[in-house]
C-alpha cells in the first residue's frame, strides 16, 4: 500500500505541472519486501521512510534559501537481481529519481551500483558491506556501512579473550558479502595463529543445516563463527540448538542483530552479531537526531525497536540530506563533491568516504560494534560487548 | 568413522521423505505417462497446508496428515479433468505443457497469497542423542510416517481392487478397458493418488524446515533425480531411490564440502538417464 | 522451389529488424530501448529453441544453459583477459556450440520425456558446477569492472552498441531457421520431428542431424548471452542459469506457433512486452506468472499451433508469405 501512495504520489506531483515539480526532490531506491531479505530491507526501508517524513514534517531539505520536499519512489524488488536491474533502470529512466539509495544487501547493491554508474547518479548505499563494489572503478557510490572485512575482527578478539585457542568452525553463506567476511577472517586466523576447524559454506536457499552441523560436531567445534543473511542465519541457529551441537561460542553474521532474532527463545541465547549500530550507542551527532532520539521516534511508529539496518536507512537519507544542503544545489556532481569531502559524526557514528579512485566511496571512519542476546530477568536483550570502550554488559561464554 | 555412520543415518532418514515425495511423481508416470511438472508446486502446497493447519487454526502438527492426503486426492482429481484428462496419449510435449502451466498457475498464486518471503512451523519433538550427534525427534518421526504412508500405498496397490484396476490400467489400458475396467475412472484416482502422495510429502518435509513458495523447485528436481535412480514407473523403487539418494548424500557429505553434493546427484541423475533408463532398482520386466 | 532470396519472408524480416533497431536508436529513448532489448533477447531464445522443438520435435528444457554459459564466458574473457566485447561474445558462441556438440552426442540418445529431463539434469549440473568454480566467482559471480566500457565509447555508448548488436542476433536467429527450414537439412529435421525411426529407415542421417541441430541452436542464445551480461555489467548462477526462464522460452514458442519461422519471435515479443507492462503494475506483478500459467494451459488444451497457427487456418493467404 505504501507503494501504491508513494506512486501516487509521484503522479500527482508530475500531473500538478512543472512549478510544483521544482519543490521536490525525488530519491528513488528498492526494497525486499518480499523474498528472502524481506526481514531486514523492510527495516531498512522504514528507516529511509522515517527520516524522510521527519524531515519533510520540518519543511524539507534546504537549497539554498528554497525548501523542497522529498519524494520517494521505491519498488520491491523481490530480493533478486534481475528485478534490481530492471527497476533501478525505470527508477532513473521513468521516474526520473535524482538521487538513489541502494537496496538491501550486498548482492542486490552490486546489481544497483552498475545501473547508477551506467548512468551517472549518485547512489548511498546501505545495507551492503561487501568491500568489491567500490573497487570497479565508480565515481558516484557512497557506502554507509563499515567494509565486510571488519565485520568478524571483533567477535575473534572477544573470543580470543575467553579462549585463547578456540577449536572453530566456520560455516558461512555462499553469496558475495559472506564469501567475502569469510576471506578477511581466513587472513585474520592466520595472522592471530588460530586455526579453522571447518570452513565450509553452504547454498543461500539451504534450508537443512544437519550435515553441516554434523560435520562441526565431527571437527569437535566448540566455536562457531558465520552465517550470511537473516533467513539462513536463523535457521542455522535454531537447528545448532535442536541439535545440541554443543558450541561455547556462535557469532552470527546480520540475522541475530534484528529484533525478530528474540523469537528463537533459548535457541538465541549468547548469540553474538557483529553490529554498525546498536540503540545503546552514545555518539555526540554533528545534526541530525540522537540515537535515543532516532530510537524512540522509530519505536513509535512502527512499534519495534531498530537494529542497525534501520539505523543505516535513516543514515544514508541523513547524510545525502546534509549533503545537498551543504552544495546548496541538487546537481550531482556538487552533491558528489561535498560527499567527497565529508567528514562528519551522526546518531550512527563517523562517516568519512574514501577518494582514492580505487576504492571510491568505501566507508573509512566507521566502526562496528559486537552485540550479544543475553538473557535478563527472564528476557532476551540485547547487549553490546566489544570494543572494551563501548560496551554495556559484559561477554556471556 | 562414527562421525559418517551419524551422517548416514542422516540422510536414510531424509531420503524416506525423498522417496515419499517421489512416488506421487513416479506413480503418475507409470500409470499415464505423464510427467507430472506441477509436482513442486504441488509438495509447496503441502507445506502452507501445514502451517495454515498449525499456526492459523492451531491443529497440533502431525494430526494435518489425513487432512492433507484427502486434499491432496481431491485437488489432484480435480487437476486431472481440468488439465490432464485431454492431454493423454497426445504428444509428452502437451502433457508436460499442460502440468507445468498448473504448475505457473499455482506458484502464482502462491506468490500473491503468500509471497516469497521464508515460513516457518516450528515443530517440538524429543530427539536421540548418540555419540554427541542428535537426531532431532521431526526427523525421525518424519521417516516412520513416510514409510508408514509407503507401506499404505503398497497395500492399496496390491490387495485391493483398485490397486489392481491401477496396475492393469498402467500395464496395458486397452486390455483393461475391454476387461471392464473404467479406465477414465483410474486414471483421475491414480492422478489424485499421486498429487496426494506429493502433497503429504511437502506436510512432512515442512516439519523438518522452513519453506518459502520457491522451496518446490528443488524437491520436484529431487524427486526426477530419485525417480529416475528407482525407475520412472515404479514406487518401490522410488522408495529405494530416495532412500539411495539420501545414503549418497549422507556418504559424501564428510568427504567434500557441502556445496559439491548437488554436482554429484546431478550428474548421477544424466548419467543415470542414459545409461540406465529403467533405473537402478527395476524390478519391472523389459 | 523459388530461392530463398526472392521469397518475401526474409525481406520483411529485415526490414521490421531495421525499424526495431532503430527507431529507439534515433529518438535516444532509453526507456524503450530497454524494454526491447529484453524483448530481443527472448526472441533470440525462442527462435534457437524452435529448432529444437519445432523442427527436430526435441524438447530442450534447458536450454537457458547455452545462454548462461555464453554469458559466462564473454565476461570472463572481457574482465579478466581484457579481450574486445565482440570478439569474446563470438568466442562463447563457439565454445558453447562445440560442449552443446559434445553433451548432445551423450543425451540425444533419449527420446522424449527423457531427454526433456535430461536437459533439466544438464542445466543444473552445469549451474552448480560453475557455482563452485572460483575463477568465475562461484556463487557470487562476475562483476564487470566499469573500465570495460571504456573501449566502446563509455557505458552510454556501450549499451546503445549492445542494443543494436543484439537486434541484429534476433534477426540472424530469423534468417537462420528460415535458411535452414528450406534446406534438405531441414527436410530432414521436420522428418524427424514427425516420426524419427521412419525418417532413419529413409535414409536421413538422425544421429547427425540432430547433434547438428543441437549444436547449431546453441550458438546464436550464446553470443547473445554474452551480450546481454555485457550490458548488465553482472552475472551470476541463479539468473544465468535460471531454469524458470528456459521454461518461459517454450511458453514463447508454444504461443506464437512451434515450427514457424516468425511464430516464436511473436510469440516472445507478446509474452514478453505483456510481462514487462504486469512486472510493473505492481499490483499485477504477481500475477504474472498466473496469466502467463493459465495462457499456456488454454493454448496447450484449444490451439496447440499457437498464434500463428490461428492465423494460417483463419487467413490460408497468409501462408505464403508470413512464415
Amino acid at each position: 500500500m505504501r507503494l501504491w501512495l508513494s506512486t501516487a504520489l509521484t503522479a500527482a506531483v508530475i500531473a500538478a505541472g512543472p512549478a510544483l515539480a521544482e519543490d521536490t526532490i525525488t530519491i528513488g531506491f528498492t526494497a525486499s519486501q518480499t523474498g528472502a531479505l524481506n526481514n531486514d530491507s523492510t527495516a531498512q526501508m522504514r528507516g529511509i521512510e522515517l527520516w524522510r517524513d521527519e524531515v519533510n514534517a520540518k519543511g524539507g531539505i534546504k537549497v539554498g534559501d528554497k525548501s523542497y520536499k522529498i519524494v520517494t519512489v521505491s519498488y520491491d524488488d523481490e530480493s533478486q537481481n534481475t528485478r534490481v536491474q530492471q527497476l533501478y533502470t525505470r527508477l532513473i529512466s521513468q521516474d526520473k529519481a535524482q538521487f538513489l539509495i541502494s537496496p538491501y544487501s550486498s548482492g542486490l547493491v552490486a546489481t544497483a551500483a552498475i545501473i547508477s554508474e551506467q548512468y551517472g547518479k549518485v547512489m548511498v548505499t546501505t545495507g551492503g558491506a561487501l568491500e568489491k563494489t567500490y573497487q570497479l572503478g565508480n565515481k558516484n557510490l557512497f557506502q554507509i556501512y563499515t567494509g565486510s572485512s571488519q565485520y568478524l575482527a571483533g567477535a575473534l578478539a572477544a573470543l580470543k579473550e575467553k579462549n585463547p585457542s578456540p577449536k572453530i568452525a566456520f560455516v558461512y553463506e555462499d553469496d558475495p558479502f559472506s564469501k567475502s567476511v569469510a576471506g578477511a577472517v581466513r587472513e585474520m586466523s592466520k595472522a592471530q595463529g588460530l586455526t579453522l576447524a571447518l570452513d565450509e559454506s553452504y547454498a543461500g536457499s539451504t534450508t537443512d543445516f544437519s550435515p553441516i552441523i554434523n560435520k562441526a560436531i565431527s571437527a569437535k567445534a566448540d566455536a562457531l563463527l558465520g552465517g550470511g543473511h537473516y533467513a539462513d542465519g536463523a535457521t542455522l541457529a535454531r537447528q545448532l540448538n535442536e541439535q545440541k551441537a554443543g558450541m561455547k561460542w556462535i557469532t552470527l553474521l546480520v540475522a541475530p542483530d534484528s529484533p525478530k532474532f528474540a523469537e528463537l527463545g533459548d535457541a538465541a541465547v549468547g548469540i553474538s552479531v557483529p553490529s554498525q549500530w546498536e540503540p545503546q550507542v552514545t555518539f555526540k551527532p554533528d545534526f541530525g537526531p540522537t540515537a535515543g532520539a532516532f530510537t524512540s521516534a522509530f519505536s513509535a511508529k512502527y512499534k519495534i525497536e531498530p537494529g542497525y539496518h534501520a539505523a543505516g536507512g535513516y543514515a544514508a537519507g541523513l547524510i545525502l540530506q546534509h549533503a545537498i544542503e551543504k552544495a546548496g544545489s541538487v546537481e550531482p556532481d556538487k552533491v558528489a563533491a561535498v560527499l567527497n569531502q565529508l567528514d562528519v559524526t551522526t546518531f550512527f557514528g563517523k562517516t568519512k568516504f574514501s577518494t582514492d579512485p580505487k576504492q571510491h566511496g568505501l566507508q573509512v571512519g566507521h566502526q562496528m560494534v559486537l552485540a550479544q542476546w543475553q538473557k535478563k530477568g527472564g528476557k532476551l536483550v540485547k547487549e553490546v560487548i566489544w570494543p572494551k570502550d563501548a560496551k554495556t554488559a559484559d561477554v556471556v561464554y | 568413522m562414527i562421525g559418517i555412520i551419524a551422517s548416514v543415518i542422516d540422510g536414510i532418514l531424509i531420503g524416506s521423505v525423498y522417496g515419499l515425495a517421489a512416488m506421487g511423481l513416479t506413480l503418475i508416470w507409470g500409470v499415464m505417462k505423464v510427467i507430472n511438472l506441477a509436482h513442486g508446486a504441488i509438495v509447496v502446497l503441502g507445506m502452507f497446508l501445514l502451517y495454515i493447519a498449525s499456526i492459523t487454526i492451531g491443529l497440533p502438527a502431525y494430526a494435518t496428515i489425513p487432512v492433507t492426503i484427502v486434499f491432496g486426492f481431491a485437488f489432484g482429481v480435480m487437476l486431472y479433468w481440468i488439465a490432464v484428462h485431454r492431454m493423454i496419449g497426445r504428444a509428452e510435449l502437451m502433457s508436460l505443457l499442460a502440468t507445468f502451466s498448473i504448475n505457473m498457475v499455482l506458484i502464482g498464486l502462491g506468490t500473491a497469497w503468500w509471497t516469497t518471503s521464508p515460513y516457518n512451523v516450528p515443530v517440538a519433538m524429543p530427539g536421540v542423542t548418540w555419540q554427541g550427534y542428535t537426531f532431532t525427534g521431526t526427523h525421525i518421526m518424519a521417516a516412520v510416517l513416510a514409510m508408514v504412508i509407503a507401506g499404505l500405498l503398497y497395500l492399496l496397490l496390491y490387495r485391493t481392487r483398485q490397486g489392481k484396476a491401477i496396475r492393469a490400467v498402467a500395464d496395458n489400458r486397452e486390455a483393461a478397458e475391454l476387461s471392464g475396467i473404467p479406465t477414465t475412472q483410474v486414471l483421475s484416482f491414480a492422478f489424485g493418488l499421486g498429487v496426494a502422495l506429493a502433497c503429504v510429502s511437502g506436510t512432512l518435509i515442512a516439519t523438518l524446515f522452513p519453506f518459502t513458495v520457491l522451496s518446490g523447485e528443488a524437491y520436484q528436481l529431487k524427486s526426477f533425480v530419485v525417480t529416475v535412480l528407482g525407475g520412472l514407473g515404479n514406487p518401490a523403487g522410488a522408495l529405494m531411490g530416495g532412500i539411495a539418494l539420501g545414503l549418497i548424500e549422507g556418504l559424501a557429505t564428510p568427504f567434500m564440502p557441502v556445496s559439491w553434493i548437488p554436482i554429484v546427484e546431478f550428474g548421477l541423475f544424466v548419467f543415470c538417464l542414459i545409461a540406465f533408463p529403467r533405473g537402478i532398482f527395476a524390478f519391472s520386466k523389459a | 522451389m523459388i530461392p530463398v532470396w526472392l521469397r518475401p519472408f526474409p525481406w520483411l524480416v529485415v526490414a521490421a529488424s531495421l525499424l526495431y533497431a532503430f527507431v529507439p536508436y534515433f529518438a535516444d529513448n532509453v526507456q524503450l530501448r530497454e524494454s526491447l532489448l529484453l524483448a530481443a533477447v527472448y526472441i533470440v531464445l525462442a527462435s534457437n529453441l524452435n529448432l529444437m522443438i519445432g523442427f527436430a520435435g526435441y524438447v530442450n528444457f534447458g536450454n537457458i544453459v547455452f545462454f548462461g554459459l555464453g554469458g559466462y564466458t564473454c565476461l570472463y574473457l572481457v574482465n579478466d583477459l581484457h579481450w574486445p566485447v565482440m570478439v569474446a561474445a563470438l568466442v562463447g558462441g563457439i565454445a558453447v556450440s562445440a560442449i552443446a556438440l559434445l553433451f548432445g552426442l551423450g543425451i540425444l540418445r533419449l527420446r522424449g520425456a527423457f531427454f526433456a529431463l535430461a536437459t533439466i539434469g544438464v542445466n543444473q549440473a552445469i549451474q552448480q558446477l560453475v557455482i563452485n568454480f572460483e575463477p568465475w566467482g562461484g556463487a557470487t559471480g562476475i562483476y564487470l569492472s566499469l573500465d570495460s566500457y571504456g573501449p566502446l565509447g563509455g557505458p552510454m555508448q556501450a549499451l546503445w552498441t549492445a542494443y543494436l548488436l543484439i537486434v541484429l542476433m534476433a534477426a540472424l536467429s530469423l534468417l537462420g531457421s528460415f535458411v535452414i527450414r528450406n534446406s534438405k537439412f531441414g527436410l530432414g529435421l521436420l522428418a524427424i520431428g514427425q516420426n524419427e525411426d521412419a525418417a532413419a529407415v529413409l535414409g536421413v542421417p538422425t544421429p547427425l542431424y540432430k547433434a547438428m541441430i543441437y549444436s547449431a541452436s546453441a550458438f546464436l542464445p550464446a553470443v547473445t548471452g554474452g551480450l546481454y551480461f555485457f550490458k548488465s555489467g553482472i552475472i551470476e548462477p541463479t539468473s544465468a542459469f535460471n531454469l524458470q526462464t528456459s521454461i518461459e522460452a517454450i511458453v514463447m514458442v508454444m504461443l506464437g506457433g512451434s515450427g514457424t519461422i516468425i511464430g516464436p519471435a511473436l510469440g516472445a515479443f507478446l509474452y514478453e512486452e505483456l510481462r514487462g507492462f504486469l512486472l510493473t503494475a505492481q499490483a499485477f506483478s504477481n500475477f504474472q506468472l498466473v496469466i502467463a500459467g493459465m495462457l499456456l494451459l488454454l493454448i496447450v488444451l484449444f490451439v496447440p499451433d499457437g498464434f500463428l497457427g490461428w492465423v494460417h487456418r483463419r487467413w490460408p493467404r497468409t501462408r505464403r508469405w508470413l512464415e
